[in-house]
């Protein structure tokens, strides 16, 4: 068997405690006990990323900066720091806008100065609330100018482009649904 | 929520080589899982779950035993929340195979002696226990565990060493007996009682003197404390009174009994604790965290008292679960909920007192705080009926005891309050009577966040009825001020009844000095408005740099034709026009900044110009502390201002109104964990290029004589040692800077509190006033919370500052931080 040294430094607020984990000789490193699921990078990839599937990986699994979605429309800079601050020091938010209107269209990234305070977010902000709503939080490759805005065809996201439901803090209904409202009645023989 | 399987691959560590054949790795992954996860919810009993396994086992000695050996020493330092389970497991693998259990036993000794020659402390404690509780599974002879024992209590008989040492092996001991007292003491009972009271003379013998300077701040003599090595001494010698029945922990290897008494023991091999080494960093001792007890849970089965052996082992296991499944907070909470024996004690009640005691924890909690928010609702939403209102049972507990906080130790029912205490390495114990009001201020809001925000406030009317700088209203303002950075003002103004609007905070809304003609014969107005419009317009710096020597400067008698010095108009007139255009958002604001970067920089040149940079920011933006912290972070990131004129500010006659507010302190910590990560980061790029000297020099050494890599390599190396030069010269001025800003916080306290002090005795008045507590507080808090990096400089404090020419009172806090000794 090799032997393996594996060192990690926790700091803990202004003190570290030099954690030393064994040979292998002495006791298994049991990957069954260190699940870290909430950090695992999703199945989502952006399709407008520069460069190849190889890199994106890279990038994301180096990143910093996580993409935050389900926000409402009214959801300011400063709601997100507070909250995404709780993880750790905050470098910069950008919240993501609607091309044409340029006003909020309910996602945003949040970049942090340390991966470990990112991390921190997906285990405990992600699937929490902010204004009331379970945000959700993923893995974002690097902000990139032109990236803030809405992919849809109405301008802001594209979820809100398909999506059937009413939802007040994002516009209301979907813009395919605002176009062509849904049959009033269905009935079924 | 996605859960894949976790992968093969290492975080950045060394690349898993996998081997041509698969299979080997496969039984092994197999194997690991199977041992990680007996004793987990099961359609079939935990019994013949264990036999199953053991069998398995048994029939993959062979060719995997040393993989097996090492599964096992692994679980039983990092599944300590399931030692019986694996006990048992053990048990039944040495009753079939002798040699394998005296393997084991070896390897669990090696595994010992390394834990504690790391300083692993808490894991250490879990293997001795681990190998205790062999004895009930006949693996290990009970007189050779007491054995071991009495080589760990003699550890009390060594002399200077620090207190903390012997606490700890005290402590094992002790904390082993709940397992396996009854069955030591019915083998060697001698023996035992010899144990104990050689642990009783230690105990009485650890002195309890308390420092008589602390009765400034408590108003009575504390009771007896229940510090966690006197509360673990009152359960055991409870449960020896009980003649060593203990019926909470789950013991699977009864069932086993007839099985396992067949089997041959080993003994353990005589081990004596290692030495006491300098750089020993012992666990500190810590008070048990009580909020609750007997008369707390309505209904349902009752909670075992705080003397009862059950409570330790329950608060164990599920600090324990925690500890294990911190980063899977749904599997954490599923874990804790589903705690055996769940029946016969209130066990919400458990599991929100040991989390909250750990949020509490002093100096720091053992995880982030935001992990405790999240689980606790995670906790509520598998137990909707029940944990919301334990926890809201919890949080009014919490909000009475406000009040007598930092004035008594015990409420009026004669019940030990919750209260923090650290212990002194040599002789005496000195309590800190210090609550982390932030952390409770900043869960509760965050919690509530998650939940609309309901909550009975009118249940909280009395803080109403008391002068605002109490307590109470003070606890409720600055959490209705968190709550609104989470939402909106608008949000909170709904969300309280009306006689709470004394306490909600202001329209977080800029105050603009020059906002339009009312101003209009302030000095700055003209030039205001002339600036405005020029920003506006995109002038360049150069043209405002231009605008700006017209700012008459009203420090100066004579004209100054540069207008290069300090200038309190201009600095007011920019920072409050640049900031008035960009006060829509944060980044708006930090746009500004960066843009004007140079400007700022200029302005702020000197100490004055940075007091008043920051006073203006205040001016501007006193309605929005949120505003306020980011800007004063950005600014000390671009170096606009330094750390020590952040300090300098915050404790300015200005500011001194703010004082006691939240986000005051919230910047101060922030500020000095900067100052800190900055010294870290250039001390960690010296250390690499030192390191990266030595590999080069090792390369060339191991690489031979040749005359054209000597002449490169020296180019190298001579660039490497200047940059270390550089890099050396670096980290000594950050710490300078360093030492600097602790030296000014520490100076600007002694001050003020000097002054009340002064100000009290001429007037014959009580200094105890809730300012004054709180100051104290928070000085005692800069201590705890960066006692790492202040110790750097005690000697620069001792002789610069906490002299004995100091009020004694002061002196004390600074006295009682060095008894410490963190």
């Amino acid at each position: 068997w090799l032997r393996l040294w594996n060192l990690t430094w926790f700091w803990f607020d202004e003190s570290f405690i030099l954690f030393v984990a064994y040979f292998s000789t002495m006791s298994a490193k049991l990957s069954a006990l260190h699940s870290d699921s909430y950090v695992e990078v999703s199945q989502y990839r952006d399709q407008h990323f520069k460069g190849n599937r190889k890199e994106q990986e890279k990038l994301l699994n180096q990143s910093n900066t996580l993409y935050v979605g389900n926000l409402s429309f009214y959801t300011t800079e400063e709601q997100v720091h507070e909250l995404f601050s709780k993880s750790g020091d905050v470098k910069r938010i950008i919240i993501g806008l609607d091309k044409v209107k340029k006003t909020a269209c309910g996602f945003c990234f949040v970049e942090y100065y340390a991966r470990g305070d990112a991390e921190h977010a997906m285990r405990f902000i992600n699937g929490t609330r902010l204004d009331d709503r379970i945000i959700r939080t993923d893995w974002d490759a690097g902000f990139k100018e032109g990236r803030q805005y809405g992919r849809g065809k109405s301008g802001g996201q594209v979820r809100d482009e398909y999506r059937q439901d009413y939802d007040p803090a994002r516009g209301g209904y979907g813009k395919l649904a605002q176009q062509h409202p849904p049959v009033e009645s269905r009935n079924t023989y | 929520m996605s859960r894949r399987r976790h992968s093969d691959e290492n975080d950045g560590g060394q690349a898993h080589k996998r081997r041509r054949t698969s299979e080997p790795i496969e039984i092994e992954d197999r194997l690991e899982s199977l041992i990680c996860r007996v004793g987990e919810k099961s359609t079939s009993s935990l019994e013949s779950n264990l036999e199953g396994l053991a069998g398995v086992l048994e029939a993959d000695l062979p060719n995997y035993k040393n993989k097996i050996l090492r599964i096992l020493c692994a679980v039983a330092r990092l599944l300590p929340e399931k030692l019986t389970v694996y006990t048992t497991l053990v048990g039944l693998l040495n009753a079939r195979n002798y040699n394998f259990g005296g393997e084991f036993v070896e390897a669990m000794i090696r595994q010992l002696k390394e834990t504690l020659k790391n300083n692993l402390y808490n894991e250490a404690v879990y293997l001795v226990r681990f190998l205790s509780d062999l004895v009930n599974c006949h693996v290990i002879a009970a007189p050779s565990m007491v054995a071991m024992f009495e080589n760990f209590v003699s550890v009390t008989q060594e002399e200077d060493v620090p207190q903390v040492r012997s606490d700890w092996f005290v402590y094992v001991v002790l904390s082993c007996l709940p397992w396996v007292g009854k069955e030591l003491y019915e083998k060697k009972d001698v023996e035992m009682d010899r144990l104990l009271s050689q642990i009783e003379g230690y105990l009485k013998r650890r002195v309890k003197t308390h420092v008589q300077m602390l009765q400034v701040w408590t108003a009575e003599k504390p009771h007896p404390q229940e510090e966690y090595l006197d509360c673990l001494w009152a359960q055991i010698q409870k449960l020896k009174k009980d003649r060593w029945q203990e019926r909470h922990i789950l013991r699977p290897y009864i069932a086993f009994d007839s099985v396992l008494c067949e089997a041959l023991q080993h003994n353990l091999p005589p081990f004596t604790p290692p030495g006491h080494m300098p750089d020993a960093q012992y666990p500190m001792p810590r008070v048990v965290f009580r909020m609750f007890d007997y008369t707390d849970a309505p209904e349902g089965p009752v909670m075992p008292g705080s003397h009862s052996v059950e409570r330790f082992v329950i608060e164990e296991n599920l600090h324990c679960i925690i500890k294990t499944h911190w980063k899977e907070r749904k599997t954490c909470a599923a874990q804790l909920l589903s705690y055996p024996g769940k029946n016969k004690i209130p066990l919400n009640y458990h599991i929100v007192e040991v989390i909250f005691g750990e949020l509490f924890q002093l100096p720091t909690p053992p995880h982030i705080d935001v992990l405790y928010t999240t689980l606790l609702i995670e906790l509520c939403k598998l137990q909707p009926g029940s944990l919301p209102q334990v926890l809201a049972q919890a949080t009014e507990m919490l909000y009475m005891r406000l009040d007598t906080m930092n004035t008594t130790c015990i409420d009026r029912y004669g019940k030990p309050i919750l209260y923090i205490y650290c212990l002194r390495n040599n002789f005496h114990q000195h309590f800190l009577l210090f609550f982390p009001y932030s952390r409770l201020i900043n869960w509760f809001s965050h919690h509530l966040s998650n939940f609309q925000f309901r909550w009975s406030w009118d249940d909280w009317a009395d803080c109403l009825t008391v002068d605002l700088e109490k307590p109470k209203p003070k606890f409720v303002k600055e959490v209705l001020e968190k709550s609104m950075r989470l939402s909106y003002h608008q949000r909170i103004v709904d969300i309280v009844p009306p006689t709470f609007s004394v306490l909600i905070p202001a329209e977080p809304i800029f105050i603009y000095k020059y906002l339009d003609e009312t101003a209009s014969t302030l000095p700055g107005y003209q030039l205001s408005i002339t600036l405005g419009n020029a920003i506006k317009n995109r002038a360049t710096n150069e043209e405002i740099l231009t605008i700006l020597k017209e700012v008459p400067n009203p420090n100066q008698e004579d004209d100054d034709d540069e207008g290069e010095s300090f200038n309190p108009l201009k600095i007011d007139v920019f920072l409050q026009t640049l900031l008035h255009l960009a006060a829509k958002s944060f980044s708006h604001s930090f746009s500004a900044l960066a843009k004007f970067h140079e400007i700022l920089k200029t302005l702020a040149d000197s100490d004055e110009g940075k007091l008043h940079t920051l006073k203006v920011i205040y001016e501007v933006w006193r309605n929005h502390p949120q505003m306020i912290a980011v800007l004063v972070d950005k600014m000390i990131r671009t170096q606009i201002v330094d750390c020590a004129a952040v300090a300098n500010w915050l404790f300015s006659q200005d500011m001194a109104h703010e004082f006691t507010r939240l986000y005051i302190w919230e910047i101060l910590h922030s500020t000095i964990r900067k100052m800190n990560k900055h010294v870290q980061k250039i001390q960690k790029e010296l250390e690499e290029a030192k390191d990266k000297l030595e590999k080069q020099q090792l390369k060339r050494r191991d690489s031979g004589d040749d005359e054209d890599m000597d002449k490169n390599s020296e180019d190298e190396d001579g660039q490497l040692e200047e940059q270390i030069e550089r890099l050396q010269e670096k980290v000594e001025s950050a710490q300078s800077e360093q030492k600097n800003l602790f030296l000014v916080i520490f100076q600007r306290f002694i001050m003020l509190l000097t002054e009340h002090l002064v100000r009290c005795e001429t007037g014959s008045v009580d200094i105890s006033t809730p300012w004054y507590k709180n100051c104290v507080d928070r000085l005692q808090q800069i201590f705890l919370m960066h006692h790492v990096t202040i110790q750097q400089y005690m000697g620069t404090l001792e002789n610069l500052l906490f002299t004995a020419e100091l009020d004694h009172h002061i002196l004390a806090v600074y006295q009682q931080f060095c008894a410490l000794q963190l």
